[in-house]
């Protein structure tokens, strides 16, 4: 990879769910350093767009390149951090929030490297990653007694312990009280000044704003911006502005048929 | 009566304590994905491999692993796909294996339709010890499975898409988990029988589920539980004269409702005194709702 090749480049992005097209030949570049804000509406094609980057949809036209690498023969993945939107409750079973974070330390281990156990580099990273977002008395809980927000936060913390170049986060601020969306922020900055790309999808950015680098707005499938962040218009922008309308239904990941 | 006074009480008590200690500790994976009656399945499945080993006179216990392990390699692949039709496959194959089973089991030999009971419901007490030594090899590979591959297979099971995001290579996890259930099954048909297996796979991880705050912990908890309703609930029917597999299944459920039980009511004995939170992690309870 070349100093200069872009940490993503997403070229002429073609989805659709059945018949009914998502994303109309999208172009997304992200380089090195940059803090990225995909917003739009729900349904405009934002989520989409970065699971096409991640790989966990298969574009029907288009190309990705990671790290200057085809998406299908990119094998560095402990080089990227995903948040996901949220956590599914899984099956019952409980997990503590130091389980759920070491599970971001297996993209570096490897399979099947370091069978026995994870060494103290493992345990190390994923402290830190708990400091980080300020959840270190809380490690030994089950996630399932956290709020929402701060199972978010717990994600964010999966994420960072792999230590990544780049974060990919998906909706991170969406219905999460204002001390998580602060530590997430902070986390955020962290990263940012330590080197980190960040790329994240977002309904609204909040305390996150200041942070974000560059927007693009995606709408009904298409880039209609690229640049600034967009200021808000209206009775949006009022400083005590509280965003309720209704978000849509969490649509499931689209790999299981249309959403 | 002194449980150890005979060589097959002795086999019989070997042969529970392997099943009891790996039925659960891949159930466990099973129950987090959701699939608690995949190993209910799996077991029809092995009953079309036993009645295939009774008919061309090798060992049926290593033609239901044979068996089985397609069946979970078929299994999977239907999951992966995730269309709705894959539940209507699923049934289809379940009963077509126990149907082919029961068909093949009866046009084997004279002296099996009382083997076919045994293979359905268990005979512990009529273990071999060359029986033992298969349930012995089998019970490794699956604790090895289960324990060596636990960070992965809690990955891929806790958060399938994260895990697709690390790099982790998710159909050979998918396949080496169905597979191993499928040798799970094939262990236990001995102690338990292929109806009744499911029930230590998930039961005792139910259990557990219910006083624990972690994986592991909740792995070993039930690896602990399913040796104890296994040994008990063996001694438990020689001493009654009930059927051992039944007997183990029921002493499994009834620890459960017990457990629950009493989780319940501790938990109502000291409200909210578990996870006191840092004030400012604090959010209305409306937030939690919504989710």
């Amino acid at each position: 990879m070349t100093g200069n090749e872009p940490v993503v480049a997403a070229e002429g992005i073609v989805v659709g769910y059945g018949g009914r097209p998502v994303l109309h030949g999208v172009t997304l570049r992200v380089t090195a350093g940059e803090v990225v804000a995909v917003l739009g509406a729900n349904g405009s094609g934002k989520s989409t767009l970065i699971k096409s980057v991640l790989g966990l949809l298969s574009p029907r036209g288009g190309e990705v390149r990671l790290f200057g690498t085809p998406q299908r023969r990119f094998r560095d993945w402990y080089r990227i951090g995903y948040v996901p939107q949220r956590l599914d409750a899984g099956g019952g079973v409980p997990a503590t929030v130091r389980e759920v974070v070491a599970s971001g330390r297996l993209a570096r281990r490897g399979f099947l490297r370091g069978l026995l156990g994870g060494g103290a580099a493992d345990r190390e990273a994923v402290s830190a990653a708990l400091v980080d977002v300020g959840l270190t008395q809380r490690a030994n809980d089950p996630v399932s007694t956290l709020s929402g927000g701060q199972q978010q936060r717990v994600l964010i913390a999966r994420a960072l312990a792999g230590r990544p170049d780049l974060l990919v986060l998906d909706e991170p601020t969406a219905g999460v009280d204002a001390a998580s969306q602060e530590a997430f922020a902070s986390a955020l900055r962290r990263f940012v000044s330590r080197g980190g790309t960040v790329l994240l999808v977002a309904h609204e950015l909040g305390p996150l704003a200041p942070l974000v680098s560059r927007a693009v707005v995606v709408h009904h499938g298409n880039i209609v911006h690229d640049g600034q962040v967009p200021e808000p218009v209206g009775h949006h922008a009022g400083p005590h502005h509280d965003h309720v309308h209704p978000h849509a239904p969490y649509d499931r990941p689209g790999i299981w048929g249309a959403p | 009566m002194n449980l150890f006074a005979y060589d097959f009480m002795i086999r019989a008590l070997i042969g529970a304590t392997v099943t009891g200690l790996a039925a659960p500790a891949i159930g466990i994976y099973l129950v987090q994905r959701r699939l608690s009656l995949i190993g209910d399945g799996l077991g029809h499945v092995a009953l079309t491999g036993v009645g295939l080993g009774l008919l061309t006179h090798n060992s049926p216990t290593i033609a239901a692993v044979v068996v089985a392990a397609l069946g979970a390699v078929a299994v999977e692949l239907v999951r992966e796909r995730g269309k709705a039709s894959g539940d209507v496959a699923l049934a289809i194959l379940f009963y077509g294996g126990i149907s082919g089973g029961v068909v093949l089991v009866n046009l084997s030999s004279a002296q099996s339709s009382r083997s076919l009971t045994s293979y359905l419901f268990g005979s512990p007490l009529t273990t071999s010890p060359g029986d033992i030594v298969v349930i012995g090899v089998l019970g490794a590979i699956v604790l090895a499975v289960a324990l060596l591959l636990r960070p992965w297979l809690f990955a891929v099971c806790h958060d399938e898409e994260y895990a697709r995001v690390s790099g982790l290579p998710i159909r050979l996890l998918n396949i080496t988990l169905a597979v191993t259930t499928a040798v799970t099954v094939t262990a236990a048909m001995r102690a338990v029988g292929l109806l009744l297996v499911s029930a230590l796979m998930v039961v005792p991880v139910a259990t557990a589920q219910q006083v624990t705050r972690g994986f592991n912990a909740t792995m070993y908890l039930a690896m602990a539980l399913g040796v104890g309703a296994s040994v008990v609930g063996l001694s438990v029917s020689s001493q009654l004269d009930t059927a051992p597999g039944a007997t183990i299944v029921l002493l499994a459920i009834a620890s459960f409702v017990a457990v629950t039980l009493l989780a319940g009511v501790v938990r109502r004995a000291r409200p909210r005194q578990s996870v006191p939170g840092p004030p400012a992690d604090a959010e209305p309870p409306e937030v939690l709702l919504d989710r």
